[in-house]
């Protein structure tokens, strides 16, 4: 059922080398593939429109689920997945999703992803996007994804697109309630003419609710990024955005912070960044020993990582 | 064997062109210890910056031990065995100590790269893993950039300002590196400093002001003369011709 170039993908989108231990469900060209499910872990198929329900039993701990989506085919491909995160369980979740294009026209998926994090529970999300092919059609990755996070809950998302989508639009919008906290991790690669808009909201409903967004993004040659990270305060709360961006080429960035208190005791802050590689930097690693190109590459590499 | 003959830099700056190196000799012996001192703006880093290749020469050549490397690349002298220590190093977001260090040193060795941060010292548990950012303090960034250049079998190393945000006990041990450094790598030391317990390693003291040498000398007698003189008027010798210099 798998070819090589699905192996492939799957190993750029969710480290997988071969079929995952534990709870599974691999999407292809629009299908359901190949399945697992586990005692505590059960994915079942949407009947009202395409996609999947997750549902992790309270009290589940150090157990993983991996939908990764492979493309191998122009199409338009959109999902609606809902996950729900029992009490107190502690969880790894990664949704990559490959896609490998060789026609003329576009191959396109648009995942849309609900998360209910429930009381006390933990969960980290890992998305990686990638894309391939000698055709000249687009790979075009749209995921939206929402999520609420009840009391006490922790959510740790990491969000990865380094190489070869033309098109991305990133919708991302979390609820934090009493006492929970989020931990954003965004990095973003765009090169020749591709474009990428991040858009991300936080919205600290609860008391003592805290959230970190770290971005980070190289633009490259003609391409262009867009970044709109919203930080709502409702409570007394505590959130930190950081937008890093490094800037190469005749390349575009725009970075719209914005951030929102409603209540006197929130404390947000925002902080955006966008430079070329700074020069000292270059010197320092040259001053080693390495290459022009080497030390460029060396920290564009730690940067993203 | 470091030769410099006759070098001549010009900057371009936000005021026009300044030339701040002006017809340099100098020649620095293998396994010696050199510290260069002079007023600020004097030309001290200028020189160690442009034996590293990082301001470019408007004349004069530079040869490591018979070999011109005027016209080598920062990272072809860095090849070479030449090395220098920013008196501001550089921070990288997402880069660790760990990284910078193997980079260095040309390997990932554990044990090496603990040495490396015991030696000016930091303790490799607290370091190793901690990105180079600004979470380091001046002092901290500091003692990272010196293990980056002890990394190194260099045959020149150059310290600009080592000593500004060190510790007292790690000034000692700074210092201590440097002499070993010097005696089991035959490395020669070019350091950068006003401080008067750098000057008392130096085999030579060079004196820069105004963008030329103005006196090689021994660090006893320029620390006798700072006895004697105004701080400004050692390093520059014409401002106390005409008169006895006022004695503190």
């Amino acid at each position: 059922m798998l070819d090589d170039i699905d192996k492939r993908l799957l190993e750029e989108v969710a480290d997988l080398h071969e079929i995952p231990q534990g709870a599974y469900n691999i999407r292809k060209n629009g299908k359901g593939i190949q399945r697992n499910t586990t005692a505590n872990i059960d994915i079942i198929t949407k009947t009202d429109k395409p996609g999947i329900d997750v549902i992790i039993k309270p009290g589940t701990r150090n157990e993983s689920v991996h939908i990764p989506v492979i493309l191998s085919q122009s199409l338009d491909d959109l999902v609606y997945n809902t996950f729900e995160i029992g009490a107190d369980s502690d969880v790894v979740i990664v949704a990559g999703c490959g896609i490998h294009n060789t026609g003329s026209k576009q191959a396109r998926h648009d995942g849309i992803h609900e998360f209910f994090v429930r009381k006390g529970a933990k969960m980290k999300y890992v998305e990686k996007h990638y894309g391939e092919g000698d055709g000249t059609g687009d790979r075009i990755l749209n995921p939206k994804t929402v999520i609420e996070v009840e009391e006490d809950g922790i959510v740790e998302l990491e969000m990865v697109q380094i190489k070869g989508v033309d098109k991305t639009l990133r919708d991302t919008i979390v609820r934090l309630h009493k006492n929970a906290r989020l931990i954003v991790s965004e990095r973003l690669l765009t090169y020749l003419d591709q474009t990428a808009e991040s858009d991300i909201t936080v919205e600290l409903l609860g008391e003592d609710s805290t959230a970190q967004v770290i971005s980070r993004s190289v633009a490259q040659n003609e391409s262009k990024q867009i970044f709109h990270l919203n930080m709502r305060g409702y409570a007394s709360c505590r959130g930190h955005i950081q937008c890093d961006s490094i800037i190469m080429h005749n390349a575009q960035v725009s970075s719209i912070p914005e951030i929102t208190a409603l209540d006197s005791n929130a404390q947000l802050i925002h902080e955006a960044a966008i430079g070329k590689i700074a020069s000292d930097q270059l010197i320092k690693l040259m001053s080693l020993g390495l290459t022009e190109k080497e030390a460029e590459e060396s920290i564009l590499h730690g940067f993203l990582k | 064997m470091l030769e410099i003959k006759n070098l001549n830099v010009t900057l371009e700056g936000d005021c026009g062109k300044v030339q701040v190196i002006k017809d340099i000799n100098l020649t620095l012996d293998n396994k010696k210890i050199y510290v260069i001192t002079g007023p600020n703006g004097g030309g001290k880093s200028s020189i160690a910056k442009a034996v590293m290749g990082i301001y470019p020469i408007s004349s004069g050549r530079i040869l490591l031990d018979g070999v011109d490397v005027s016209a080598m690349e920062i990272f072809e002298r860095a090849r070479s065995g030449i090395g220098y220590a920013f008196q501001q190093p550089p921070r990288f977001k997402g880069i660790k100590v760990r990284e910078l260090l193997s980079w260095a040193a040309g390997s990932e060795d554990a044990e090496k790269l603990h040495e490396l941060l015991f030696e000016v010292g930091l303790c490799a548990e607290d370091y190793l893993d901690r990105e180079i950012n600004t979470a380091f303090s001046g002092g901290e960034l500091k003692r990272i950039e010196i293990a980056s250049i002890l990394a190194r079998n260099l045959k020149v190393a150059m310290f600009d300002e080592p000593e500004a945000g060190i510790d007292l006990w790690s000034f000692q041990k700074l210092t201590e590196t440097f002499i070993k450094m010097n005696e089991k790598y035959d490395t020669t030391i070019v350091i950068i400093s006003h401080q008067e317990r750098i000057l008392r390693l130096a085999d030579e003291v060079i004196l820069v002001a105004d963008g030329k040498i103005s006196e090689i000398t021994s660090h006893e007698k320029i620390l006798g003369e700072i006895q004697l003189l105004d701080s400004d008027c050692i390093y520059n010798k014409d401002c106390c011709k005409g008169g006895r210099p006022n004695a503190r």
